[in-house]
């Protein structure tokens, strides 16, 4: 899984990982520049840039004007000549205004030019609710970007998986879009190698082994979803989990793997369900495992309406209640 | 910069020809938005409401703009104009609900005012929208969007000010420059001098006002909304820039001791707009001791009592989500809609409801 072989850690939040991670490159590859709003000396909103710009100064942490299109299109011109730019949008709901760039340059830039200019940048971006926000601060807008070729998609859900997925993303000569779960920037610890860290792209985790059904999903979604898992193990239901962690490119094999040995499946995220990657994924094991196939494929997902303001963003948020119901109807169906 | 009071209430230029009655009541709007924004930032604080955006120190930029407009006008307020709003008509209870989660806060169906515009400068080039469509329509109404130093660096500020200047709509753009994107300073984020003199680009003018002086931002939006307004002739757009300073956080999630000096806040507390207009007021006999003190109690309980509505309203039906999401609910959405009762049925709101 990961690409090291040290073996001395840090016990560190989702958020810290992050910022290790940065730091990290940062000091291996003069190249790699952060920019954003707020990202200097206030150290990010969330506090994930705290330190860089004391340890590496203006021309490496740059605070930009107000300017998500600006931020990004910058970033796709300091790509083409040659660095290694890591902008960051404060909050998912703000990332349209750069959609355009994104979309239409930072994705076919390489394509466009038969590979004489490339872009490669990390676009981050905190996503997702659960934490009582305003509106505009909790979308989980991942199909917008799987959907558009030339762009990677990357969501975390361990802090250990942050650093070294963030590192990768970095190293990726293609531009990734990496969304940061939120929720879980401080709700736990883990042990982070400190150092050189890396976990490739493009691989899924199995969080927790079982047979009876596969359950999908990433980022903030996943701890739920764990325990939903192990609430139905208390009653001999055993989930396989899978952690996607990168979402373009997806691991077909490690999802086809695991549906071929359980022949049921559900998949998880908090995205809207139309057109979500609930959708992709089901389309996946149709076409590859479609024999394999015992139940019909649940999604257990958000519902087709904007994030609601906080006091219904329970209901919208899938819990771990409604995922073991959903779990249930999978291996129940006979 | 335009400027009809000094920072110490002294007369330096021409008051704006309000009766004695309108003063008294622009200096109890101002006393009201401060005191309305000190217990909001008290109910974040005791886990009453999410995270809120203070004005303190911007009221006079606020309650001076809003009260140039008249009912038929419209406002498209960005997340922090409180103020404004209330003084168009929304009440204080509708305020707060927004920002207490509820999405029935922050709109009213008879008061023109959008809702808040949390993306930055979204609602400048919706103003224009809503100048363009008054005057195609033949009416008089003037549109007044609300937005911050920071969002003069948006895509969308320059486009929705270009169209305005092409167009000949009547609209008023009030840049609230309160020296602060969050932690990205006003110096940070133009290498212009001045805001107003962005105006130039889009061939409409641009003025800059002292934003803490209550009387010239009156003075300043009622000119702007004259020449918007000009039934049968060319209306113009204004942009308005009002220099004033936020006292708080961006946000109460916001620290600002991280990347602002305590100097500085003191510097810009010596212009706070409400004992400039008390001084003047006092001086020129329109207030006393007395109507100053009846001012504070009713204050006092118009919040209160705007809080005991809010907070005594009801949590929203899980329901309410699904509503409003199209004029008819698609067919995935009354599915969606009906799996929701049917986990409620079997497991209760406890199930889901993390508190």
């Amino acid at each position: 899984m990961s690409t090291d072989t040290q073996t001395e850690t840090q016990n560190l939040t989702l958020v810290q990982a992050v910022r290790d991670g940065l730091r990290t490159e940062m000091q291996r590859d003069g190249d790699v520049i952060v920019l954003g709003e707020d990202v200097g000396k206030n150290g990010g909103v969330f506090r994930a840039t705290e330190g860089l710009y004391e340890e590496f100064g203006d021309d490496r942490v740059i605070d930009t004007p107000l300017a998500e299109s600006g931020i990004v299109g910058t970033s796709i011109g300091m790509a083409a000549y040659g660095l290694r730019p890591v902008p960051e949008i404060q909050f998912m709901g703000f990332i349209y205004p750069a959609f355009d760039q994104i979309i239409s340059h930072a994705a076919r830039l390489r394509t466009r030019t038969r590979g004489r200019f490339t872009c490669p940048m990390v676009v981050r971006a905190p996503y997702g609710g659960g934490i009582r926000a305003p509106e505009h601060h909790s979308e989980s807008k991942e199909a917008f970007f799987v959907h558009e070729p030339g762009l990677k998609v990357v969501i975390p859900s361990t802090p250990a998986d942050t650093k070294g997925l963030l590192a990768s993303a970095i190293r990726d000569p293609d531009p990734v879009i990496f969304l940061e779960p939120k929720l879980i920037y401080r709700a736990f610890r883990e042990d982070v190698p400190t150092g050189e860290h890396t976990v490739p792209l493009g691989e899924a985790a199995v969080r927790r082994e079982g047979s009876d059904v596969s359950v999908y999903t990433w980022g903030a979604m996943t701890r739920p979803t764990m325990e939903a898992a192990e609430n139905l193990a208390a009653e001999g239901v055993e989930c396989e989990v899978i952690d996607l962690r990168t979402l373009s490119p997806l691991d077909r094999e490690t999802i086809v793997d695991s549906f071929e040995k359980t022949g049921r499946a559900a998949v998880v995220h908090e995205a809207p369900r139309t057109g979500g990657l609930g959708g992709e994924i089901t389309a996946i094991l149709q076409e590859e495992s479609l024999l394999y196939q015992e139940a019909p494929i649940e999604r257990i997902t958000g519902f087709d309406t904007p994030v609601p303001l906080y006091a219904l963003e329970d209901y919208y948020l899938p819990s771990p209640t409604r995922i073991e119901d959903g779990i249930r109807e999978v291996v129940d169906f006979r | 910069m335009v400027q009809v009071l000094d920072e110490s209430g002294e007369l330096v230029g021409d008051p704006p020809d309000l009766a004695d009655d309108e003063l008294v009541a622009l200096y109890r709007h101002l006393r009201l938005a401060r005191h309305f924004d000190e217990r909001a930032v008290n109910l974040q604080r005791q886990g009453r409401m999410g995270t809120y955006p203070p004005l303190a120190g911007q009221e006079a930029a606020q309650v001076g703009s809003a009260m140039a407009l008249d009912d038929r006008d419209w406002i498209a307020p960005s997340y922090r104009e409180h103020a404004a709003v209330h003084v168009h008509g929304l009440s204080l209870s509708d305020i707060l609900l927004y920002w207490m989660g509820h999405g029935a806060g922050g709109w009213r169906t008879d008061v023109n005012v959008l809702p808040a515009a949390v993306p930055i400068a979204t609602q400048v080039p919706h103003t224009t929208g809503l100048a363009l469509a008054s005057k195609l329509r033949g009416h008089d109404a003037v549109a007044c969007a609300y937005f911050g130093d920071g969002a003069t660096s948006e895509g969308d500020f320059h486009e929705g000010l270009n169209v305005a200047g092409v167009f000949d709509v009547p609209a008023v753009f009030l840049c609230n420059n309160n020296g602060w994107a969050i932690s990205v300073p006003r110096e940070r984020q133009t290498a212009s001098p001045t805001l107003a003199g962005k105006a130039v680009a889009y061939g409409i003018d641009g003025v800059q006002v002292d934003g803490m002086d209550p009387l010239a931002t009156y003075e300043v939006t009622r000119a702007a909304v004259e020449k918007a307004r000009t039934p049968g002739e060319r209306p113009r757009p204004t942009l308005i820039e009002a220099v004033q300073y936020r006292f708080g956080a961006h946000t109460t999630a916001d620290d600002p001791t991280v990347y602002r000096d305590e100097a500085e806040v003191a510097e810009w507390r010596r212009r706070d707009p409400i004992p400039r207009l008390e001084r003047f007021l006092r001086e020129t006999g329109r207030l006393d001791d007395e109507t100053v003190e009846g001012i504070e109690t009713s204050v006092r309980e118009q919040v209160s009592e705007a809080i005991e509505r809010a907070e005594n309203t009801a949590r929203p039906e899980p329901d309410a989500m699904f509503d409003d999401v199209y004029a008819e609910p698609s067919p995935a959405l009354r599915d969606q809609r009906a799996a929701l009762h049917r986990l409620r049925d079997r497991h209760g709101d406890d199930a889901f409801l993390k508190e």
